[in-house]
């Protein structure tokens, strides 16, 4: 079991407050993942709910019992960070043993539950070696398996996947999903990358400067972001915005249309292609001179053939635009 | 130096250098074991005689010896242990974040600045003279008799200023050491229920491991030399209950003249020196492989 529940969680360095009190709940079994800009507090609101920093005020609780003066020993949680924090000097059997040996566990069980992790994780070849020996995929996986060993109450990550190269970020990812769909615990997980959000995530937290701005799944903040911000932050390319009379025209203070939503080949905005990008399943066009923003980002399917400097007509489709009012806030 | 053409010239540019280290080193060993078979003493002037291991056989059966063999031991060892353990206590506690780090950093290195002799002569005057010295004062103050540490303890007192001259070393390398540990592998042990002692014993003390041979091999090459600490407090006394063997090949050449037995002491040191060395190698030097 692990539902987790922040109160009024507030965190200050000195002065500095890094996050105003925040309130949230995550529920049992569930993936939620904080995503935001570097230095939002994602990482330290993680490092809270771990017990590694103290909170300023607050109440964090743990399927209900009271854990803000937990150490973080005694949370039942582990913690998977973003530089492995594998221990050099120790095997890959020992590292995996570690919290184990801590707990005082007999030397059988220790071992049922090590092989059994390495069986889940492909390390069994692996075993006997070191850290050191390892790549970045293996040692991620060896960090992970150091934490399911001890059948915590929820997994945190911390930005696990920003040291593995793009491939194996993409495998990695799919490994992650698939350690959730059978453990079926609790994982919060940190990432600055919002794709890795949307693939992974049940429930996604999205902070600005120690904000929740919008909590909801993916295709909620997808489809209906709360402000500007998250409509921006979330989706790839990001969403044009529009504002001036355009906006003025639909009743809103901006409006931001999502590149893929936007139509080629006819329609009332007229512009000239800039960058071309073709990705085969999709061509990605940077339209300037369309005096409604400095540049727009359009998402073509399939193959589509403009050259740089051609003139190009986009229509947006009108039921997916969406409106904000001055305070950037969504006009429904 | 990847061509053959850039090694080549690497070797020639070295040459000098390795020629002239050579000669620095092989000149004076060469001079020693030649002496070391002569009979050569100055106070006996005239023909200096071929004797072969005659100065060894005198060396070596020389009373003498066996206690400063046994000394130079008990010197490194103690020292060794002293300095290692109590550097590795200083390096954990100046770890700490804490007001004033820098300036007790600086206090703790200080001693390390401070000659040896003048070291010595301060413990020997200020702190361990049974009359004048502070030690004696705390003894008075407490109605103790007061101790006389270096005609009762000669040994112990030497290895105690030489541990004090050489703990700043210690602290200095293994507190370097101590803040390369990366602190999320602490924060890791942290989450897996590792006890304060645990972090220490099972990831400090072994990420570590590099930084305590560094220290145990680079203090034996000095502490196995030791000279002027013993020659300003004790002159190796008394008796010879504080005599090492860098001090009984100066007694030999110094003071008695004789230059040949001194050279088959040095010739003895040398070769004890590396038995010492292949020891510790052998003991410790894993530790230095990445």
């Amino acid at each position: 079991m692990g539902r987790i529940t922040l109160e009024k969680v507030q965190k200050k360095f000195g002065e500095t407050e890094v996050i105003p009190p925040l309130d949230l709940t995550i529920e049992d079994g569930e993936f939620v993942v904080f995503v935001g800009p570097s230095g939002c507090g994602k990482s330290t609101l993680l490092r809270l709910i771990a017990g590694l920093e103290d909170v300023s005020g607050g109440d964090i609780k743990i399927d209900g019992t009271p854990a803000t003066d937990l150490p973080p020993a005694k949370r039942r949680l582990a913690m998977v960070f973003q530089s492995y924090a594998l221990y050099p000097h120790m095997t890959v059997r020992k590292n995996i043993a570690f919290p184990l040996k801590m707990a005082g566990m007999d030397e059988a069980e220790k071992t049922r539950r090590v092989e059994r992790a390495a069986e889940v994780l492909n390390l069994t070849n692996f075993l006997d070696r070191r850290p050191g020996q390892l790549s970045g995929g293996q040692r991620q996986r060896v960090a992970i398996g150091r934490a399911i060993v001890r059948e915590p109450a929820a997994f945190l990550f911390d930005e696990p996947l920003s040291n593995l190269d793009a491939a194996l970020r993409v495998g990695m990812r799919l490994e992650i999903s698939e350690l959730h769909e059978r453990l079926k615990t609790t994982m919060i997980y940190v990432t600055h990358d919002q794709v890795e959000a949307m693939t992974m995530a049940d429930k996604i937290v999205v902070l600005r400067a120690g904000h929740i701005e919008q909590v909801g799944s993916p295709l909620d903040l997808y489809r209906t972001p709360r402000n500007r911000f998250v409509a921006e932050f979330i989706g790839s390319p990001k969403m044009n915005v529009i504002d001036g009379e355009e906006a003025a025209h639909r009743d809103a203070h901006a409006i931001g249309i999502r590149p893929e939503h936007i139509d080629v080949g006819e329609g009332q905005w007229e512009g000239r292609v800039g960058v071309s990008e073709h990705l085969g399943s999709d061509t990605l066009f940077h339209v300037h001179d369309t005096g409604l923003a400095d540049v727009i980002t359009v998402r073509a399917p399939g193959e589509v053939n403009y050259k740089s400097g051609d003139a190009i007509r986009l229509s947006p489709q009108t039921d997916k635009i969406h409106r904000f009012d001055d305070k950037g806030l969504r006009i429904a | 130096m990847a061509t053959q053409h850039s090694r080549a010239a690497a070797r020639f540019m070295i040459a000098p250098s390795v020629v002239l280290l050579l000669a620095w080193m092989l000149i004076p060993l060469g001079m020693t074991i030649w002496f070391s078979l002569l009979r050569y003493n100055l106070l006996m002037p005239g023909e200096n005689p071929f004797v072969g291991f005659e100065n060894y056989s005198y060396f070596l059966s020389d009373p003498a010896f066996q206690t400063a063999v046994i000394n130079t031991l008990l010197l490194v060892g103690g020292v060794l242990l002293i300095t290692v353990c109590g550097g590795i206590g200083l390096a954990v506690l100046l770890d700490q974040p804490m007001w004033g780090t820098g300036i007790v950093r600086i206090m703790v290195i200080s001693p390390f600045f401070v000659m040896p002799t003048v070291s010595a002569l301060v413990w020997k005057n200020m702190f361990m003279n049974p009359v004048n010295g502070l030690f004696a004062y705390v003894a008075d103050v407490l109605g103790l008799p007061a101790y006389d540490f270096l005609t009762a303890a000669p040994l112990a007192s030497i290895i105690g200023i030489v541990s004090w001259q050489w703990l700043p070393f210690a602290t200095l390398i293994l507190l370097t050491a101590m803040q390369s540990l990366d602190s999320e592998q602490l924060e890791a042990a942290e989450m897996d229920g590792a006890s304060s002692w645990s972090r220490f014993y099972y990831i400090k003390l072994p990420h570590l491991a590099r930084a305590i041979t560094v220290v145990i091999l680079i203090q034996t090459i000095f502490l196995l030399s030791i000279f002027a600490e013993i020659y300003v407090t004790t002159a190796g006394g008394p008796g010879n209950a504080s005599i090492n063997l860098t001090y009984l090949v100066f007694q030999e050449s110094l003071q008695r003249y004789d230059v040949g037995t001194a050279s088959a002491g040095g010739v003895v040191a040398i070769i004890l020196a590396n038995i010492v060395a292949i020891f510790l190698m052998r003991m410790i030097g894993k530790n230095l492989d990445a």
